[in-house]
C-alpha cells in the first residue's frame, strides 16, 4: 500500500496570473481565473488554511482581494517585494507549521524553483493545477471535523488575541481575565469525540500525559459505567478555541484513576491544565476518594509534568493503587495524590458536570 | 540572561538578587525574599511554570520528580536554595 502523503496545512497562493487573469498593475480590475473561489472555499471547509505570496503592492493587491470576497481566507498574507521563499517560510512559522505541511502555488517556474531551492520541503504546484488540488490525497484528510472547519476562524481569533496580548501591559493572570475565557468540560458523546479525534490521533504532541488511547478504545469506553469520558472546549470574547482536551478517568470504590489527559498546546498558556486538574481535584476531594494519575515524560509534554507535580501528585506510596496492577506500557509512572478541597479558577469561568455523584446516577446527571 | 560557567563561583546572595530581578521584571512587581507568592497571589501556577523552565535554563540544571513540588517555588528563598542544591549535586555527579 502506497504511504499517504503529509497533509497540506497551509496553501499559499500568488495572486497575478494564478488566483486572477491577469497583472493587477496593468488591469486594476482583474477577475478571478474559473474555479478558483471554489477551491479556496472548499479547501477552507477541510481546515487547511490559504495565505498569499505576491510581488505587489500590497494595498492595491489586498483592497482587490477584498473586493472579490477573499480576502478573509487569508491569514498571514505577504504582499511586497521580498523573496518568495522567505515570505512562505515567514507564513510557516508564524502558523507554526513544519515546512513539509506548508504548499505553495505559483504560475511561474523561477518563483516555484526559488521557493523550493530554499526550502525544500515545501511542496510547489504550478498554477493550472489550481482547481485539481482539492481532489488530491494531500489536501483530502480522513476526517474533517467541527473545529477543522473552524479552524481559519479559531487562527484568526488568536491572531487579535495576540496582537491584544503584545499590547498588555501588566501580569500574565490580569490578561487573562480580560479574555472572558470559559471552560466547559462535559461527558463525551459519539460526537464530541470526534472533535478530539486530533487530540487523540497526533499523540506525541497533544497527548499531554504522553499515555495513548485511540480513538476506538475511548468510544468502547462511552457506555462503560465505571469509566468517566470528559471532554473540554474553551471559548474567550475573540471566539472559540474548539476542543481543546480529553480526560479518561476510571472509578473504583475509593480511588479514582486518571488515564488520560490531553489537551491541546494552543491552551498550554492559558493553564488549562492546571484549571482541569484542580476541578478534578475537587471533585475526588468531595467524593472522598483519592487520585492516582499516569504519566508518561516524553520530550513535549514537560508543561504537563510540572502541571501534576504542582498540582500535588507526587511517587509518595499509598496502599490504594494496589487495585490498579501495575501501569499499562513502559515509562509509564503512576503518581498519587491525597484530594483536598480546591478553590474555582480564577482566570476562567468553569462550567462541568458533577462527578462526586455515584457511578449509578451518572446518566441522571448527564 | 547571565551564564554561568564553572569559573564564575554562583553565591546564594547572586543568586536571590537575579532570582528577585527575573519576578520584578515580569510580575511587575517588587517581593520580598521570604514572601509566600503564591499565597500572597502575586504569582500564579501559570507563571510558576514560566519560572522553573527559567530556572533550568539560567543555571543549567534539571529539576524533576519531587523537586518540582509547588513548595520549592513559594518564596524566593526557597528557589535559591533548590538551585544551589542541584547545582551542587550535578557537580558533585562531574557533570557540571
Amino acid at each position: 500500500m502506497a504511504e499517504k502523503p503529509t497533509l497540506v496545512k497551509c496553501l499559499v497562493w500568488d495572486l497575478d496570473n494564478t488566483v486572477w487573469d491577469g497583472t493587477l498593475l496593468e488591469d486594476p480590475n482583474v477577475e478571478l481565473f474559473p474555479g478558483i473561489r471554489d477551491t479556496i472555499i472548499e479547501l477552507d471547509s477541510r481546515g487547511v488554511l490559504h495565505s498569499v505570496s505576491s510581488k505587489n503592492d500590497h494595498d492595491l493587491a489586498w483592497n482587490r482581494l477584498e473586493e472579490l470576497g477573499l480576502a478573509e481566507y487569508f491569514v498571514h498574507p505577504q504582499i511586497g517585494w521580498g523573496r518568495k521563499s522567505d515570505a512562505v517560510r515567514l507564513i510557516a512559522e508564524r502558523l507554526n507549521f513544519a515546512e513539509k505541511a506548508v504548499a505553495f502555488i505559483d504560475d511561474l517556474p523561477t518563483e516555484r524553483a526559488e521557493v523550493n531551492f530554499h526550502a525544500p520541503d515545501i511542496r510547489c504546484y504550478p498554477a493550472d493545477e489550481a482547481t485539481k488540488l482539492s481532489g488530491l490525497p494531500e489536501f483530502s484528510p480522513e476526517i474533517v471535523t467541527v473545529d477543522a472547519r473552524r479552524r481559519r476562524e479559531m487562527y484568526q481569533a488568536g491572531f487579535r488575541r495576540d496582537a491584544e496580548k503584545e499590547t498588555f501591559n501588566g501580569p500574565d493572570e490580569e490578561f487573562l481575565r480580560t479574555l472572558d475565557l470559559v471552560m466547559e468540560i462535559k461527558r463525551a458523546d459519539e460526537e464530541d469525540l470526534s472533535r478530539v479525534e486530533e487530540l487523540t490521533l497526533r499523540t506525541s504532541q497533544m497527548n499531554a500525559t504522553g499515555v495513548h488511547y485511540s480513538d476506538a478504545a475511548l468510544r468502547a469506553l462511552l457506555a462503560d459505567p465505571d469509566h468517566e469520558v470528559l471532554t473540554v472546549t474553551l471559548t474567550d470574547r475573540f471566539g472559540p478555541h474548539g476542543a481543546v482536551g480529553v480526560l479518561l478517568l476510571e472509578r473504583h470504590p475509593d480511588l479514582w484513576h486518571l488515564k488520560l489527559l490531553a489537551t491541546s498546546c494552543r491552551v498550554v498558556t492559558f493553564g488549562a491544565g492546571a484549571v482541569l486538574l484542580n476541578w478534578l481535584i475537587d471533585q475526588a476531594a468531595r467524593a472522598g476518594v483519592h487520585l492516582a494519575a499516569d504519566f508518561k515524560r516524553t520530550d513535549r509534554n514537560r508543561m504537563m509534568d510540572i502541571a501534576y507535580r504542582f498540582a500535588g501528585f507526587a511517587d509518595d506510596p499509598c496502599a490504594c493503587v494496589a487495585v490498579l496492577g501495575e501501569p499499562a506500557g513502559e515509562g509509564v509512572q503512576r503518581l498519587h495524590l491525597l484530594a483536598d478541597r480546591r478553590e474555582a479558577p480564577t482566570t476562567m469561568r468553569l462550567g462541568a458536570p458533577e462527578l462526586a455523584a455515584a457511578a449509578g446516577e451518572k446518566d441522571a446527571v448527564a | 540572561m547571565t551564564a554561568h560557567g564553572e569559573n564564575t563561583p554562583l553565591t546564594a546572595e547572586t543568586l536571590q538578587k537575579e532570582i528577585l530581578g527575573f519576578l520584578t521584571e515580569h510580575i511587575k512587581t517588587d517581593v520580598e525574599p521570604d514572601q509566600d507568592l503564591f499565597a500572597s497571589g502575586v504569582v500564579s501556577s501559570m507563571f510558576a511554570m514560566q519560572l522553573v523552565v527559567h530556572l533550568e535554563d539560567a543555571y543549567d540544571i534539571a529539576i524533576v520528580g519531587g523537586d518540582l513540588k509547588l513548595d520549592n517555588f513559594r518564596t524566593v528563598e526557597g528557589m535559591t536554595g533548590l538551585v544551589l542544591r542541584l547545582r551542587d549535586t550535578a557537580e558533585a555527579a562531574g557533570n557540571a
